[in-house]
């Protein structure tokens, strides 16, 4: 899950991160992702994996690496299967 | 004025019928007496004084600016709802009789106007950012603007202290993070200080901007995360619901990223600034010390007619 993911941000022309660069851990904040950015990445997800994120998990942390993103998103295709 | 009913009705109510704003027709954008323009501006004066040390250059810009830089500041991507163009005809004689005819049969002849370059200022510290980004490096030692302007947001209410037109006054530091966080906690303490001067209740509390939309919630739940935004809050149409008069933000280096704000050796400058909400602060005042100015209690005309 965590490559699809880094490849869909990859391709978005809105975040402008080298997500091939970042380890799985790594922080996105700290690597120059803007709120704006995470909110892009936010629809981006929704839109890929047809999940709404609730409101409790849009917060900075859920975003914070491609590992907590994966796991926010596992979290809500578990629920919709 | 019932010092014991805090709601926004009666308050707007008791405020026409005291002759202190007056209707228009419009939710949110009233005339305003001269005993209420006097208030504004002697609470002008005060904020002019208590920040005076600083040596903050003024500038003054008008209620409009530039829409490519209100396009270009990001505003579409957060506020959407909040914001105005300025529109107007350019048609030509054709047009313009078409334009009457659908005025005359109840029609929307908008449709005949375009976009000018104007938008509306939604906050005073909009224009300044390109403006002071066109002069070159910023010096090691920061800059400090005093800014005041009309503004507008569209967000039509009942509620006298949501006004669609108001005024702003602002204190805007740029500079290193360290700088303009530490003009921020000046500002919270003197805020407070300059508040209680004025014998009204106010509490300091962590806020968040009214961001658009589910994306806008994540903005405003990092924006709290990061303890970016601080309102004080003045019991004006609610006990409950107290409203923000005073706003403190640290803007991080947003507005140095987006208009290119740095130093001489290249590193992007942080900003913060701290709002007064005008209109706020006198409706506070009216609110809580009655409809007559001169009637107020001596300690708080001597703060704000005194000197």
């Amino acid at each position: 899950m965590i490559d699809q993911i880094r490849s869909l941000l990859e391709q978005h022309p809105m975040i402008p991160l080298n997500f091939g660069a970042l380890a799985d851990d790594a922080n996105l904040y700290d690597a120059g992702l803007t709120s704006f950015a995470s909110v892009q990445m936010m629809l981006a997800l929704e839109e890929e994996f047809d999940i709404e994120f609730p409101e409790t998990m849009l917060t900075r942390r859920t975003f914070s690496s491609l590992a907590s993103i994966a796991d926010a998103v596992s979290q809500l295709t578990r629920k919709a299967a | 004025m019932d010092a014991k009913t805090f709601d926004s009705k009666s308050l707007l109510d008791s405020l026409f019928e005291n002759g202190i704003l007056f209707e228009s027709g419009v939710d949110g954008l009233y005339g305003r007496s001269g005993a209420f323009e006097d208030v504004i501006e002697r609470f002008e004066r005060l904020v002019t004084r208590l920040g005076a040390p600083d040596k903050a250059t003024r500038i003054h810009f008008p209620p409009g600016m530039s829409r490519a830089t209100l396009e270009k500041s990001g505003y579409m991507k957060s506020f959407p709802q909040l914001a105005g163009c300025v529109h107007s005809f350019m048609g030509g004689e054709r047009e313009h009789a078409q334009l009457l005819g659908m005025m005359a049969d109840g029609g929307d002849w908008t449709e005949l106007q375009k976009a000018t370059d104007l938008a509306l200022t939604p906050a005073a510290c909009y224009p300044l950012y390109p403006t002071i980004a066109a002069r070159g490096p910023v010096p090691a030692q920061g800059l400090l603007f005093e800014l005041s302007s009309y503004c507008f947001r569209h967000e039509p209410s009942k509620d006298p202290a949501r006004m669609q037109l108001f005024r702003m006054r602002e204190f805007v530091k740029i500079g290193t993070a360290e700088q303009v966080r530490s003009f921020r906690e000046s500002w919270l303490k003197r805020g407070r200080a300059m508040i209680e001067s004025l014998d009204l209740p106010c509490e300091v509390d962590l806020a968040n901007d009214p961001f658009f939309g589910r994306g806008g919630r994540m903005m405003a739940n990092n924006q709290r995360d990061q303890g970016l935004k601080f309102e004080l809050l003045i019991p004006v149409t609610s006990i409950e619901k107290p409203t923000a008069c005073l706003s403190f933000n640290y803007h991080q280096d947003h507005f140095g990223q987006t208009w290119g704000l740095k130093f001489a050796d290249g590193e992007f400058c942080h900003s913060a600034c701290v709002g007064f909400g005008l209109e706020r602060v006198a409706l506070a005042l009216f609110r809580h010390h009655g409809p007559d100015a001169e009637a107020w209690p001596a300690a708080v005309r001597d703060v704000l007619w005194g000197v």
